[in-house]
């Protein structure tokens, strides 16, 4: 039973490839990047081991507990990513709970992210080479830890199983996993800093006094614990070594447990219990909105990006966008200056929510297509709420950005370029969506689950878009950056002529486009996003 | 994307033209996906005033033949009239006269029900007065008065597809063409909708539904088609296809003959070997 899961496993895994060409190419490319950066890891890893083993094995082992940490919550907030083998779907089959559980945890291993891990975890350990007692240790820790995360991973699920299966509580809690996110960037930098300091301080040995302490904290941890042994073994340390190894076994018992226990409560618990209805008085948009198929089609969009959080995720940063920019010029030293960034990036990050908007509907852009919705309502109705909610946002952020940075005498440039870029990556957002079509989330799906087998496919589409709204800007971008940086103040005002302009001309002649494009392939659009699934 | 002006292929027999009195006439409609040819020749004229059903096993063809009548999925060759109207020469005239509901495709399910009503009707062209009156008609009609705030995503099967029909039904199309309308739904709900659409005829409305419950299209409809394998295997008034036998014996003769051999098997009539 064991070995038949794990094979079920693989042949799902081996079916992903014949699925689609895209697909295919998707997974080769990530594989092959995969790997790139796994020879990298592995090779600085052997480097550094060779030239300070004891350094190496705090960085080691500050990675290594990232890694399990990643492991351990991104399957919660990123819920359904991996619902191949789904506990529920075994419901019907009596498997014993004993078998399906070794099972899972076996076919856990089959998977790229589990096979990187895998590697990664064995790989590093050859920075311990010139030392085959902790060489030993450290392959030892790799298995524990990639034990550590499959293991960890699917209690964490399997325990918030009956949390995420609110559809409030789910929703909730996938804008708020956008934070973490958004600070991502804001980390790396502050730790990039850091590092530069040290380095330009005394070396490594500095870096080394920098993070001792902190592995030393974290090596006592269930997630830095396994990556911590051969640093042990190095040291001499035999019964710091015996009680990594007991918090390891340890903590892979306890997850072991509430796993099993979590199993057990899974599967005698029907599906879809504790539906808490939501529900809203009356008719919203639709109520204030002109009654018409236009103002309709603006009402809904309206709706969704409030009510969807898919979009809402998107709406959720644009708020966020000064603190992390703040973030970044404060510790990059560059100061207020970076804010003038913020009214440019809303205008592209909402003119860009709607480059994919037929693929958002998914099959339920059916009754457009059943009611024959004419392009030129279908595309106006989904711009208009962005751009009237939009623009004001946008000049409040130029204008706050500019009084943040000191620069009053840039502000025609920045209005020139905030508003040419809305208007062109609404624009041409509407003219794409109306050709390309790509796989997103379905309707209450996590919006950081990416879709199997979309990456390529994705990631092209959205890279011609992208590329064509750059394209579209260069002649606003030429003006007003020397505008800015110079600074030039009558290129400025030119800036926000040429801005003005270009923006409205693209947002009008991408519309339009766009509708003439729906007009003809409606039918086909449909059909493209039915093949979605 | 498809070029539709094209000469239809080497069909087996000549295609008579479409007959404009009729509610819905198909001519010669091919679907092709990939490999697979879905639809192969399907003419079929739905009478005016007739509660039509569609009746074939999975994978017949049925939903393909379905969304080229309405306009959802451009046919590799052929026809579709509805009401003398050419669908997809005049998409828009002849889409304001249809009203839908498609098997397996979502709603905007982030609104209310009271909400999806309201935006069918809207997109449909109806002023904000006519919209409101028959949203509330509808959710009575549906026994969904008491959900009409709630999130259609929270509906379940049965609601969705209550809904749905509703939202098909809000601008007093002439034809109204449903995809399997009853499945999900409850008796009670089941039997008020056949009330409904027996009004809707009676007073001159067209009703095409697709079902696999035979005994359903036998007490509900007055027209029947039979299709399979992309072919219509036969189709008239139910009691002229059933003739003496009953509705479903007489579609396990026509179908379950059709899967032996290729060609004209149908015309045979071999009824215990399957």
């Amino acid at each position: 039973m064991v070995a038949q899961l794990v094979r079920l496993k693989l042949t799902l895994l081996a079916n992903t490839f014949r699925r689609s060409v895209w697909q295919t190419i998707g997974l080769v490319v990530g594989s092959l990047y995969g790997l790139g950066v796994l020879v990298l890891v592995v090779a600085a890893a052997v480097a550094g081991g060779t030239a300070d083993p004891v350094v190496t094995g705090h960085v080691l082992t500050l990675a290594g507990a990232l890694v399990v940490l990643a492991w351990w919550v991104v399957p919660v907030f990123a819920f359904g990513v991996d619902a191949t083998l789904d506990p529920r779907r075994f419901v019907t089959f009596a498997i014993p709970r004993r078998t399906l559980l070794a099972g899972l945890a076996l076919a856990g291993l089959v998977s790229i992210p589990a096979a990187v891990t895998t590697l990664g975890a064995l790989g590093v350990s050859f920075a311990w080479w010139r030392q085959p007692a902790a060489l030993v240790a450290a392959l030892v820790g790799g298995v524990l830890a990639t034990a550590l995360c499959v293991v960890g991973s699917r209690a964490a699920t399997t325990a918030l199983a009956p949390l995420l299966d609110s559809r409030r509580y789910r929703e909730v809690l996938a804008i708020v996993a956008v934070v973490p996110l958004l600070l991502i960037g804001p980390a790396v930098g502050w730790l990039a800093d850091g590092v530069e300091v040290t380095v330009d301080g005394a070396g490594s040995d500095a870096l080394g006094a920098a993070i001792a302490p902190l592995a030393g904290v974290v090596g006592w941890t269930p997630l830095g614990a396994p990556w911590a042994l051969a640093s042990a073994v190095h040291d001499g340390a035999w019964a710091l070594l015996a009680a990594r190894v007991a918090i390891c076994l340890g903590t892979l018992a306890l997850a072991g447990v509430v796993w099993d226990r979590a199993l057990a409560r899974e599967l005698v618990t029907p599906r879809g219990g504790g539906s808490s209805a939501t529900a809203a008085k009356g008719l919203g948009w639709f109520g204030r909105l002109p009654a018409t198929p236009l103002g309709a089609v603006a009402a809904r969009t309206a709706t969704y990006w409030v009510r969807d959080p898919r979009y809402a995720a998107s709406i959720a940063m644009v708020p966020l966008l000064p603190l992390v920019l703040l973030a970044v010029g404060t510790t990059n030293g560059a100061g207020g200056v970076v804010l003038l960034l913020m009214a440019p990036l809303a205008a592209w990050l909402l003119g860009f929510g709607i480059s994919n908007d037929v693929g958002y509907d998914n099959t339920a852009f059916a009754l457009h297509v059943a009611t024959g919705v004419r392009g030129r309502v279908d595309r106006w109705g989904r711009v208009l709420p962005v751009l009237v909610a939009g623009l004001p946002l946008c000049v409040a952020f130029a204008v706050v950005g500019c009084a943040v940075a000191g620069r009053w005498d840039a502000l025609p440039a920045m209005l020139g370029l905030t508003a040419g870029t809305l208007g062109a990556s609404l624009g041409i957002s509407s003219a794409v969506s109306a050709r390309l079509v790509y796989p997103v989330p379905k309707p209450g799906e996590s919006p950081f689950k990416s879709p199997q087998g979309a990456t390529m496919a994705t990631m092209l589409a959205q890279m011609a878009t992208m590329g064509i709204i750059l394209a579209v800007s260069v002649p606003t971008l030429a003006l007003a950056l020397p505008a800015i940086l110079l600074p030039q103040a009558a290129l400025g005002w030119a800036a926000l002529g040429v801005g003005l302009v270009t923006g409205v001309l693209v947002l009008l002649l991408g519309v339009r486009w766009g509708a003439r494009t729906y007009d003809r392939r409606l039918p086909e659009l449909l059909q493209q996003v039915m093949a979605f699934g | 994307m498809s070029d539709q002006t094209g000469p239809p292929p080497a069909a087996p027999a000549p295609v008579p033209p479409p007959d404009v009195s009729a509610a819905l006439s198909l001519r010669g409609l091919w679907k092709r996906f990939g490999q697979k040819i879905a639809v192969a020749g399907v003419d079929l004229d739905v009478p005016t005033g007739s509660f039509f059903g569609l009746v074939g096993p999975n994978g017949a063809g049925k939903t393909t033949s379905l969304s080229m009548a309405t306009g959802l999925l451009r046919p590799d060759f052929g026809t579709v009239h509805v009401h003398g109207t050419d669908l997809w020469a005049l998409p828009e005239r002849a889409k304001a006269e249809l009203g839908v509901l498609p098997d397996g495709v979502r709603l905007f399910d982030r609104l209310t029900g009271a909400q999806l009503l309201t935006y069918a009707g809207l997109l449909r062209g109806l002023d904000r007065d006519t919209v409101a009156e028959r949203t509330e008609d509808l959710l009575q009609a549906m026994d969904l008065v008491g959900d009409r705030d709630t999130f259609v995503v929270d509906y379940s099967a049965g609601m969705t597809k209550k809904i749905g029909l509703a939202s098909a039904m809000i601008h007093a199309p002439r034809v109204l063409v449903l995809d399997e309308p009853f499945e999900a739904v409850d008796p009670v709900s089941a039997a008020n909708i056949r009330d409904i659409l027996h009004g809707y005829v009676a007073d001159g409305g067209t009703v095409v539904v697709s079902s696999h419950v035979m005994d359903l299209v036998q007490r509900m409809c007055s027209h029947v088609a039979v299709i399979a394998g992309g072919h219509v295997l036969a189709a008239g008034t139910v009691a002229g296809v059933r003739g003496e036998q009953s509705l479903e014996d007489r579609f396990v003769d026509l179908v379950g003959g059709r899967r032996e051999s290729e060609g004209l098997a149908w015309l045979r009539s071999s009824s215990a070997s399957s």
